[in-house]
């Protein structure tokens, strides 16, 4: 490295704003709905624990439950800071992926496409683009943790632990960036380098759960929390010790891994990763022989990965009721919302039924992503070519519609699976708990189809803004999160297909809203495939 | 001969701007028709058309005497086409797209994918998004040329390729036309190329096609460079009509004439004495340079 290391970073200042032209909209998106989610929190907290005496009451029955420990980690106290902080325990983890995303998107991403290439051209450093992506990334942690802090000031918590909860989720997203940041130099494809990044901060998080579950039960497997990043942040202890020596130890790690990154990306081409690109095979399998077979090579992985996380959300979630029900025995006003949420279910069928209707609006996540690959293999210009062989438009487009329908059928499935069999082991009959699970996972298909039908519409009719299937994702995401808490007019509740379908297990189930739904998606489906075969192709 | 294709007026908009205004393209079976135009003139829109992914605001179109738009998937069995900008999946190899795109064509010859393999010089075996633009455009041809088909429709294939390989692009193309029975429809800015390959050249210009024929007759339109030594001063070459940036050095005569006027100013030159003579036929060049040329005059005239 004879060169000074500025002029690697020439151009750096214009990256940045680059970046954040380009995600001017999702960016302020993400740090608003994070920073408002521990608001929410305040708010539940305050209005069902009101009493020192009933927020200590929890704190003894949810702060010792497995799952709860699991899922947010150890609480260590009762005050109402410190049960907002350890109920918002996941949202690191949430913080950190976007983080590598955004980093990826704006480094190697930009290297596969051959965009930076374009832009490296100009008077801009080797390690310019890095360095802008991790930057602009820290910039938006920066910005969330400080509107963090002062929501939750705004909530009359106490300023040093809301600045301890912003610096917390700030250094969280900061040393992920930064691991984004290495991953990004590792291989030529965008697609193994946020792989890798993702892994690392599932081990990460992995750690922690087997870690604190084991200090749980005064296990000798309690030094493993000490591996994970998320351990150190939650160390920070805010409202209780506002301690600040974990936020040191985060950003000195964070720093190591950005130095890393640059001395790595020193080191390697434009457009090359430090591992060598993995060769394929010189000739097609046979499977490779029709749209079906090349549609399930290039959703494969994505599914798979999509099922595993439902099989975790599912034995995590499922393991959960155990620990719900004993909640709920020790709190009436807990006990009188749900009950005004559904007369008829027990509390615990209630539970299980509110799960299964948020796993049903995930799984639109997947169901609408699989069908936005349409977009993207149109307006990448790859379908031209498929689409100058003997394959028509509607068997491409049913190609990838298999997997929009039936992938969140497959993931649905096995969350009901392994949520049945850890809630059914803590029952007397596994089998129809089981059965029970399943069917109420299985019953959010038809609201799942609705949606991805809305996507798969708006492919057909306004290829531009396709990506507008998210927005009514989000809509029904917001009515199911607040509706009933705000006790909104019930036709705006019945905008969203998930309040029609069934309310399982504990009521009786009914068949008309089931076919209702699949048979709007049938329709939607047919509007979006029949105006795909009408328009132009492809667009960009 | 029968038309492998043909467009007449076809009319195509895409909101305020006309990429297409009124084009018109007969390509005859056997033949290999070269489809000229700067960039942006409007030959993507026609190929794409001629696919039948996009539809003609007005004018017809006819391939294999088919529609292209209803009848697409059984006219594409009888063609192969490669896009001007190849993008191939991140995640498959060269050669799975190469068998994939045979298939679904409807077999491929697997000693001529091969023989293609080798001649174009490309490892099958890398993943899309490690190849660069030149190699992702031969994944398309080997899988267009190891095709058994009676159409090519090729848009701009050598735009990345290097010398070398357009070499070899071109020597293959030569043999597909000797085999009689291919017909290929190139479509390019490189004129060489054009030049060297197409037995017709269509060349077109904001969406209009502003010439049309066999290189031979397209030359008829032009002027040919005259150069000549002489034996004496050449009297009334200067009141010729046709003849054009005249320059005389000496005994040197340098000059362009119009294809109408080459005999008689031949003829005076022979009345005066030749030593010795070159004379250029116009390169496609000149044919190419002189339509944009007029255009633009025009349009400054306007």
């Amino acid at each position: 490295m004879n060169r000074p290391i500025g002029a690697t970073l020439a151009g750096t200042g214009q990256l940045v704003r680059l970046i954040v032209r380009r995600d001017r909209v999702v960016m302020p998106l993400w740090i608003l709905f994070i920073a408002l989610v521990p608001i929410s929190y305040a708010a539940t907290f305050d209005t069902l624990y009101p009493t020192a005496a009933a927020r200590a009451q929890f704190a003894e029955t949810s702060g010792s439950a497995a799952g709860f420990i699991a899922l947010y980690g150890r609480l260590y106290g009762s005050s109402l800071g410190e049960l907002v902080t350890w109920r918002a325990g996941f949202v690191p983890i949430v913080i950190g992926l976007i983080s590598i995303l955004t980093v990826i998107r704006h480094t190697r991403s930009e290297e596969e496409s051959g965009r930076r290439e374009l832009i490296g051209s100009a008077v801009v450093g080797r390690n310019a683009s890095l360095v802008a992506a991790l930057s602009a990334t820290v910039g938006a942690n920066i910005v969330l943790g400080a509107l963090l802090a002062a929501a939750m000031v705004s909530q009359h918590l106490p300023a040093s632990g809301s600045i301890a909860v912003g610096a917390q989720f700030f250094s969280a997203g900061a040393l992920f960036a930064a691991v984004a940041g290495v991953t990004a130099q590792l291989t030529s494809s965008s697609g193994s380098a946020r792989g890798i990044a993702v892994i690392v901060l599932g081990v990460a998080y992995l750690l922690r759960v087997v870690g604190d579950v084991s200090y749980r039960s005064g296990g000798t497997f309690a030094w493993l929390s000490w591996l994970s990043p998320i351990y150190w942040v939650q160390q920070i202890h805010p409202f209780g010790g506002n301690r600040w020596w974990p936020v040191a130890l985060t950003l000195a790690a964070a720093m190591m891994f950005c130095i890393l990154a640059l001395m790595l990306s020193e080191r390697r081409d434009v457009g090359a990763g430090l591992f060598a690109p993995r060769l394929g095979p010189a000739e097609a399998k046979p499977s490779l022989s029709t749209p079906l077979g090349l549609a399930w090579r290039l959703h494969r992985s994505l599914l798979a990965g999509w099922i595993f996380g439902f099989a975790v959300l599912g034995i995590v979630l499922g393991g959960l009721s155990e620990s719900v029900a004993d909640l709920l025995q020790g709190n009436p006003n807990l006990q009188q919302i749900l009950a005004r949420m559904d007369g008829h279910a027990g509390l615990v069928d209630v539970y299980l039924g509110s799960v299964m209707s948020i796993l049903g609006l995930i799984a639109c996540a997947y169901g609408i992503q699989a069908t936005l690959r349409l977009r993207s293999e149109e307006s990448s210009g790859r379908v031209e070519q498929l689409l100058s062989t003997s394959v028509d438009r509607f068997r491409w487009a049913m190609s990838h519609l298999v997997f929009s329908a039936l992938g969140p059928a497959a993931a649905l499935a096995t969350a009901g699976v392994t949520a049945g069999l850890t809630h059914g082991i803590n029952t007397d009959d596994l089998l129809q708990t089981l059965a029970q699970i399943l069917g109420a996972a299985l019953v959010q298909l038809p609201a799942v189809w609705v949606l991805t039908a809305i996507t798969v519409a708006l492919v057909g009719c306004t290829p531009k803004i396709a990506a507008a299937g998210w927005g009514a994702l989000a809509a029904c995401l917001l009515i199911s999160l607040v509706g009933t808490a705000l006790q909104l007019n019930h036709w705006i509740l019945d905008i969203s297909p998930f309040t029609h379908t069934p309310k399982l297990p504990g009521n009786s189930l009914s068949l008309t809203p089931l076919v209702t739904l699949t048979a709007i998606a049938l329709v939607l489906t047919t509007i979006g495939t029949t105006a795909l075969r009408r328009r132009d192709f492809p667009i960009g | 001969m029968i038309d492998a294709l043909s467009a007449i007026g076809l009319v195509k908009a895409f909101g305020p701007t006309r990429a297409l205004d009124g084009l018109d393209l007969g390509v005859s079976t056997g033949e290999v028709h070269g489809f000229l135009g700067p960039n942006g003139s409007g030959k993507t829109t026609t190929i794409r058309i001629l696919l039948g992914m996009m539809r003609a605001d007005s004018g017809s179109v006819t391939l294999f005497g088919g529609d292209p738009w209803s009848d697409a998937t059984s006219l594409h069995r009888r063609l192969a086409y490669v896009p001007g900008d190849v993008t191939l999946w991140p995640n498959l190899s060269g050669g799975e797209v190469i068998d994939l795109m045979g298939r679904l064509r409807g077999g491929l010859d697997k000693a001529r994918r091969a023989d293609l393999l080798e001649r174009f010089d490309l490892d099958p075996r890398k993943k899309g998004r490690d190849y660069s633009k030149g190699n992702r455009q031969k994944v398309a041809l080997i899988a267009a040329l190891a095709s058994d088909v009676e159409l090519l429709l090729l848009d701009e294939p050598t735009s990345g390729l290097d010398p070398l390989m357009e070499e070899s692009f071109r020597q293959i193309i030569r043999e597909e036309k000797s085999r009689g029975d291919r017909t290929v429809l190139l479509s390019s800015h490189i004129l060489a190329e054009v030049e060297a390959l197409c037995d017709r050249v269509t060349i077109i210009r904001d969406g209009r096609s502003v010439e049309t024929g066999t290189l031979a007759s397209m030359r008829h339109l032009t002027r040919t460079t005259v150069e000549a030594e002489l034996t004496g001063p050449p009297i009334g070459l200067a009141d010729l009509l046709g003849v054009h940036n005249l320059r005389i050095e000496g005994r040197c005569v340098h000059f362009d004439v119009d294809s109408a006027s080459l005999e008689g100013a031949l003829r005076i030159l022979t009345d005066v004495g030749v030593r010795s003579l070159v004379s250029q036929p116009p390169t496609l060049e000149e044919l190419f340079l002189r339509h944009y040329q007029q255009e633009d005059t025009s349009k400054v005239h306007q």
